[in-house]
């Protein structure tokens, strides 16, 4: 990623456990959160996701920092953002339930500018739904969940392996923008075991958090850079700042006016917005000369590939789009691809949610077909043909 | 008025440092009492001569919550009952800081109930300042759960019928090691509880009745802050070390105050210390002070 | 002869009256002047009586008014800052 200000740093050796090993998805988003420099979580137990806490209990005491279980997601998701004013990286983990009542503070986290990031690895809803099966139904509401306007950023990995990289790389967009990340897994690739490579730390690149480089009493909280980040200082660290949930100015006094509001919701919304080209990840394979994209993403996109297979032996000129990053969501990527091709076909594990995304930015362009799913288990791979199939014609 | 004087230099109002007076005037209305508490925050700030700088106050929402906001000091105002974790948070990621939560009854005992009996039974080394004026202000004055039997509020508007919390009680139950209750009439006694909560480990709950003319008084047909202000005066009775299963508030019974709880107990982080070195020996690696690179 | 000064920071005064009423001495009165808010501030009715115990700025809910002991025998003339 490139990075405007700061140069990445090597990860602190402390927290990566390099060498080759089999881990479920729900581990290696642990271990990825450990050699991120994440040094302090809270959570609330709740299948499918608590064994990536489980990991954390047991591994930070030999690594330094700070692991507690709380009385419930409305603390939990806030407790990880006073350890991170405290000068912690934090992160929480969550599903479904707990995942909704995390929302008011996903919301804090953004108007603060507070970098941490929320896993929830999801399984089907709504309400309780189903514990221990999968679902990507949460794909809305990681993007608007809270109230009020913001921009978001989330990832979906794919595999364990993935849940390692990117859960990397959601610590380092939350440090770049300073701003909350979802790493949105799901049952499938929470507890599928899978070899993951971790590298020697020296090989990680993290970006540092971007701390307050004036004295105290020249340094404003909230006063952007010229990405539109502002830079933080800690407390305790003599700068005598606040912070608010409230509408507030640079120094982050409330401010409660449509001038302040617009400033700064404007600027909340186009920190991302504006960066949203450089920090877009998708993965691409057989686009050239495609009459029909599959965009997928998550465990959806392993089911996917097989169904493109399958419609490649048919014949029919398949392409595939990943969306590694799902929000931003690549509306640039989809719109550009539309122009080329008959339809894109959007399979995943809800009854429709990114498939309205693809099709906005399509822009009538290509036509757009989903495979809605209502969760429990994975498409089966026929089921996504036969709308490639009907797509192509 | 009386004549302008210019006033010798070395003379101010002792509580300016610790005020971010461009904020001031603040929103409180006139006889409010939570501006008397901060007065005393202040004064115990003086008093007990602590490192400014490692002192932080973690506010909820409500006419209380905005008390971090006016304090020249780190200050966060959170969300509507969790300063109590945010406050845990941050503590746990620095424990060189002194962390203060300030909040409303409502903010800590309704919303943040939760949290409040959670951090007291860790004993997480806080020290938590909550302002009882019966009622949720910031919203307009409904009930809640510390509003008196047949009070008069926005939501019991025929009086209040539902039992009320008597919250030193409950702070006691759940494992405070500190816990006192004053009233803004009492400025001294409440400013040398608050430095005794500065100086001591572990989780400390002071509660302080406060005049809300505004709102509960007036609806009550109490009068004026001035009014409440005598009430409590009147009405108090100090019992240092009393039960507090025995401090329990009506509407205008007796109010005992003083300092119930002051015990030792190890705290949070002593507990997760011992118990990891129990374990894991000279493999446990205690959290650093920062980790963020 | 008073052994204390008291002050008074007009404009922030709310006119609640908690230093008038506990003063131990009742130094203090509510003046019948407005300040720019509307509120009516303290004003000094018997000085020689004030002891500096700074009660009345202990009390006070917005830092409008405060005492302080002095050491010199003058009398002393009322104060009213900013
Ligand atoms: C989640 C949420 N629910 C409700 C509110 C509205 N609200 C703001 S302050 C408040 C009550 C505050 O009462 P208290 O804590 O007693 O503080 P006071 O205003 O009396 O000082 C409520 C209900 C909110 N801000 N957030
Ligand atoms: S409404 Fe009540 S509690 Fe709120 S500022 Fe006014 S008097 Fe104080
Ligand atoms: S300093 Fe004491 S004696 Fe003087 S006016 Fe204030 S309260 Fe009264
Ligand atoms: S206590 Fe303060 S606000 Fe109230 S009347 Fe006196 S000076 Fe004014
Ligand atoms: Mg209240």
């Amino acid at each position: 990623m490139k990075n405007p200000t700061r140069q990445l740093q090597h990860a602190d050796p402390a927290g990566v456990l390099t060498g080759t090993h089999f881990l479920d998805g729900d581990h290696a988003c642990c271990e990825g959160a450990l050699a991120a420099g994440a040094r302090f979580a809270a959570g609330y137990p709740i299948t499918p996701s608590t064994e990536v806490v489980e990991r954390f209990a047991l591994r930070i005491p030999k690594v330094g920092g700070t692991f507690i279980q709380m009385e419930d997601e409305l603390a939990a998701s806030i407790t990880l953002l006073g350890a991170v004013w405290g000068g912690a990286k934090a992160f929480t983990v969550t599903s479904g339930p707990g995942f909704s009542l995390m929302m008011e503070h996903i919301g804090y986290a953004a108007m603060t500018e507070t970098p941490c990031v929320f896993v929830n690895v999801q399984r089907g809803g709504p309400s309780t739904g189903l514990p221990t099966l999968p679902a990507q139904g949460d794909m809305m509401q990681a993007r608007w969940g809270s109230h009020g306007d913001y921009e978001m950023i989330a990832l979906c990995p794919n595999s364990p392996q993935e849940c390692f990289d990117l859960t990397i790389h959601a610590f380092n967009l939350s440090e770049r923008f300073r701003t909350p990340v979802m790493f949105m897994m799901d049952e499938c690739v929470g507890h599928m075991t899978e070899k993951v490579v971790i590298p020697p730390a020296d090989q990680i690149g993290i970006y540092p958090r971007r701390h307050a480089v004036r004295p105290p009493g020249e340094h404003l909280n909230f006063e952007p850079d010229e990405d539109l980040v502002p830079a933080m200082a800690h407390a305790g660290e003599g700068y005598r700042f606040h912070v608010t949930g409230l509408t507030h100015d640079e120094r982050g006094y409330p401010a409660m006016n449509p001038e302040t509001q617009d400033r700064l919701v404007r600027r909340l919304v186009n920190k991302i917005r504006m960066a949203a080209e450089e920090l877009v990840q998708v993965e691409e394979e057989g686009i050239e000369g495609a009459d029909v994209v599959v965009v997928s993403y998550g465990i959806t996109s392993r089911v996917a590939q097989k169904a493109i297979e399958l419609a490649r032996e048919k014949g029919l000129k398949v392409g595939k789009l990943r969306l590694l990053t799902v929000w931003p969501f690549p509306a640039a990527k989809i719109r550009a691809l539309a122009r080329g091709i008959r339809a894109f076909v959007v399979p995943e594990l809800n009854m429709g949610q990114i498939v309205n995304e693809v099709e906005r930015a399509a822009g009538g362009a290509a036509r757009t077909y989903g495979v809605p799913h209502a969760g429990g288990t994975v498409h089966r791979p026929e089921a996504i043909l036969n709308v490639i199939e009907e797509a192509a014609r | 008025m009386s004549t302008l004087e210019v006033l010798p230099q070395e003379v101010t109002n002792p509580v300016e440092p610790f005020l971010r007076t461009e904020r001031i005037p603040h929103i409180w209305c006139p006889g409010c009492g939570i501006g008397t508490t901060v007065n005393s925050f202040a004064r115990a700030l003086l008093e007990t001569r602590m490192d400014l700088d490692k002192v932080v106050v973690v506010s909820g929402i409500g006419c209380t919550g905005r008390v971090a906001g006016y304090v020249e000091l780190d200050s966060f105002h959170t969300t509507h009952g969790r300063a109590i974790p945010f406050a845990t948070g941050l503590k746990l990621a620095n424990p060189s800081l002194t962390v203060v939560v300030y909040s409303g009854d409502g903010d800590l005992s309704a919303i943040g109930g939760n949290h409040l009996i959670h951090a007291a039974r860790r004993n997480i080394d806080i020290k938590v300042i909550c302002v009882n004026n019966f009622i949720y202000a910031m919203t307009g004055g409904q009930s809640g759960p510390t509003t008196p039997l047949t009070a008069t509020t926005s939501t019991s508007p025929y009086g209040a019928y539902e039992p009320s919390f008597n919250l030193p009680q409950l702070a006691d139950a759940a494992g405070a090691v500190y816990v006192a209750r004053w009233t803004a009439f009492h400025v001294r006694q409440m400013t040398r509880s608050m430095s005794e909560v500065l100086k001591k480990k572990g989780f400390c709950f002071i509660e302080t009745l406060s005049p809300c003319p505004t709102l509960y008084e007036r609806r009550n047909k109490l009068g004026e802050g001035l009014d409440t202000m005598r009430h409590y005066k009147e009405k108090s009775k100090v019992r240092n070390g009393a039960p507090t299963s025995e401090v329990a508030l009506g509407m205008r019974d007796d109010i005992i105050v003083g300092k119930f709880v002051d015990r030792e107990r190890p705290d949070y982080s002593e507990l997760l210390h011992h118990q990891m070195i129990t374990q894991l020996g000279d493999k446990y690696v205690e959290a650093p002070a920062c980790s963020c690179g | 002869m008073a052994k204390g000064r008291v002050a008074i920071v007009a404009e922030r005064c709310k006119g609640c009256g908690f230093c008038v009423e506990f003063c131990p001495t009742k130094v203090l009165a509510l003046s019948s002047t407005y300040n720019s808010k509307g509120y009516h501030p303290p004003e000094i009715i018997a000085l020689d009586k004030c002891s500096g115990c700074d009660l009345c700025g202990m009390y006070c809910p917005d830092f409008a008014i405060y005492g302080w002991k002095v050491t010199d025998e003058k009398p002393n003339k009322a104060v009213a800052a900013r």
